[in-house]
């Protein structure tokens, strides 16, 4: 039902292929990838586009495009998965303030809050300068900083949910608190979880290449995008296309994520479809607008 | 009023404090320890047992972490962050001018983003469902999805090396801002032209609105009533983009090679030289805080609904 109205829109379903397509061929990247990513090849230094090597060679003669479709698991599966990992958190720690309040609201929010009082960027940078550059480093610095965030939105989420009729009912009914969060308060809370979710994801895939191009990230020889960038600079203004295959690939992933989140967020909001204009969607778009901004 | 402002300056106090005592206790997340690095970076060919004893009581290391914590609170306080480990040349000397270089940049780049973004996100909300309001959205929208540094470089490449107008690097005179200006503008102001035009469209939406057009009042000053009740939330969001802006201009100056605060940052992280990412953090989310205690303060100023609450 939900993929159907997505399908329904063109330009929702083409970003929801061309997500679908990059996770794929990320997953099945040595079945994909022309050439070996790392194998090194002195003699097409530089070398333009051919049948063999359609994007051409890098400064150590390596394949650009194998590389670039290796560098979807770094660039877009790991973030993937250190953003579940989180969002995962921040439900689990919104759900136990937004469904027990009192005591345990307090605790985990003022816990939150001072999570929120570091800058983001800062934080990971400071969290990457102690542990030392990498990728696992970067990846762990963001699941420590973003459940915070995550937590605080999904509470806002689930407090109405808490309150609901319904759930009343199945308190007086003697149903256990466990039963009642994941039958009655965690399917009503999902498809929000997910708007909240992958409005960050495009941010967060921007945010780990800029570290990989700072060469915080992963090290060589493993093949990113900010890296490939990173390394394509020194040449950047004799060879330019080096510096232009990963910025355009970056650059379709992330607006195809954030268009997919708009029409996510439509697809689950049925007043939408109906009425263009009311405040609830107002309202809704500025969480996803300050989502867009973390 | 006064009663809200002193509640909400007390407030920020144990939230500085315990924001102190994480970025102290960040030095001791490292799986290297500090001693070792420092020695390190000072030459000493072996390091002995003794010679790491030696180094922690010169450096005051081996006693309690909690009076290490208050030595080095009251040190921050006047400004004393320590030594690099890398140079021996005292943070502050370091740090202050990095500061000073990435205040410039983030001021003019935040009076364009806002100016920017203010005429933007009042020209669509007015234009709603137009030509030109989907125009500037879709443009913003491609350009958000762009990655900074990438932009910056295409950029440096366009107007400083194939038409030469600019310079690609360094901070000399008022060309050298044009670029990396530009890159943060079009980064930022595409998200809060769209905070503003919600914002506007919400509050065109209400009864106040109706009343005037129903009165007859002219649409320029329907107009300006909106925006002054839009405004509130785009302070808001201005006041906190001006720390977040500060910590990340780290990509456009290590691009244009700004002698800023993210320059000086990323040598660190790659030379492990604790005391100054240390200080670099705790400043930033000092002045995090104090940006979000001001927005909250203005946000009241402006609201009186939000200070009956408190």
């Amino acid at each position: 039902m939900l993929l159907k109205r997505i399908w329904n829109d063109r330009l929702a379903a083409l970003s929801l292929t061309i997500v679908g397509a990059m996770l794929l061929i990320g997953i099945c990247a040595p079945l994909i990838a022309p050439h070996p990513p790392n194998e090194v090849n002195m003699e097409l230094r530089y070398a333009g586009a051919s049948w063999q090597y359609w994007l051409g060679n890098d400064h150590l003669g390596r394949c650009v495009l194998s590389r670039l479709i290796y560098g979807i698991r770094p660039s877009v599966l790991w973030v993937l998965a250190a953003l579940i990992a989180s969002v995962f958190v921040g439900t689990a720690v919104g759900i136990a303030a937004g469904y027990w309040r009192g005591r345990v609201d307090a605790v985990l929010m003022r816990l939150c809050d001072i999570m929120l009082s570091f800058p983001g960027y800062v934080m990971t940078l400071a969290v990457v300068g102690m542990l030392g550059p990498g990728l696992t480093n970067i990846l762990i610095a963001f699941v420590c900083l973003k459940w915070a965030w995550f937590a605080r939105v999904i509470r806002t989420v689930i407090l109405p949910i808490a309150e609901a009729d319904y759930v009343k009912f199945a308190k007086v009914l003697g149903a256990s608190q466990l039963w009642i969060i994941v039958r009655h308060v965690l399917p009503i809370a999902l498809p929000e979880v997910a708007v909240i979710a992958s409005s960050a994801f495009g941010s967060m895939i921007l945010q780990i290449s800029g570290l990989s191009f700072l060469g915080l990230g992963i090290q060589a020889p493993h093949a990113e995008w900010g890296m490939m960038m990173n390394e394509a600079r020194t040449v950047m203004f004799t060879r330019p296309e080096l510096m232009l295959a990963p910025g355009i690939v970056i650059m379709v992933v992330v607006s195809s994520v954030n268009f997919l989140s708009d029409s996510l967020q439509k697809a689950l909001d049925p007043k939408l479809m109906v009425i263009r204009s009311t405040n609830g969607m107002k309202h809704r778009y500025q969480r996803k607008e300050a989502a867009l901004q973390q | 009023m006064s009663l809200y402002i002193l509640k909400r300056i007390g407030m920020t106090v144990p939230l500085l404090i315990v924001i102190s005592f994480l970025t102290f206790v960040l030095n001791h997340l490292s799986p290297m320890e500090p001693v070792k690095v420092i020695l390190h970076a000072q030459g000493v060919p072996t390091i002995t047992e003794e010679l790491i004893a030696e180094t922690k009581a010169k450096l005051g290391m081996d006693s309690p972490l909690l009076i290490q914590y208050m030595d080095w609170l009251i040190a921050s306080l006047h400004f004393d962050f320590g030594h690099s480990y890398v140079t021996g040349i005292p943070v502050w000397s370091m740090l202050g001018p990095a500061l000073l270089h990435t205040l410039k940049l983030v001021l003019v780049s935040s009076i364009c983003i806002f100016g920017l973004s203010i005429v933007l996100g009042v020209i669509c909300a007015i234009r709603e469902g137009r030509w030109l309001d989907l125009s500037v959205r879709s443009l913003s929208f491609l350009l958000t999805a762009m990655p900074a540094y990438w932009l910056a470089a295409l950029l440096a490449w366009y107007f400083a090396v194939k038409l030469d107008w600019l310079p690609t690097s360094g901070m000399s005179d008022g060309a050298s801002y044009v670029l990396p200006v530009a890159v943060l503008v079009i980064g930022y102001a595409g998200l809060y032209f769209r905070i503003i035009r919600s914002s506007m469209l919400s509050h065109l939406n209400e009864d106040y609105v109706l009343y005037e057009r129903a009165c007859g009042i002219p649409e320029s000053i329907v107009t300006l009533h909106v925006l002054r009740n839009a405004m509130q939330v785009a302070i808001t969001v201005f006041s906190l983009a001006i720390p977040t802006l500060l910590g990340s201009t780290v990509v456009v100056e290590n691009i244009f090679a700004w002698p800023g605060l993210g320059t000086m940052t990323i040598n660190a992280i790659l030379s492990r030289d604790f005391p100054i990412i240390q200080a670099y953090v705790l400043v930033l989310a000092v002045a995090f805080v104090l940006f979000n205690t001001l927005a909250d303060v203005i946000h009241a100023a402006m609201n009186p609904r939000m200070r009956r609450e408190h």
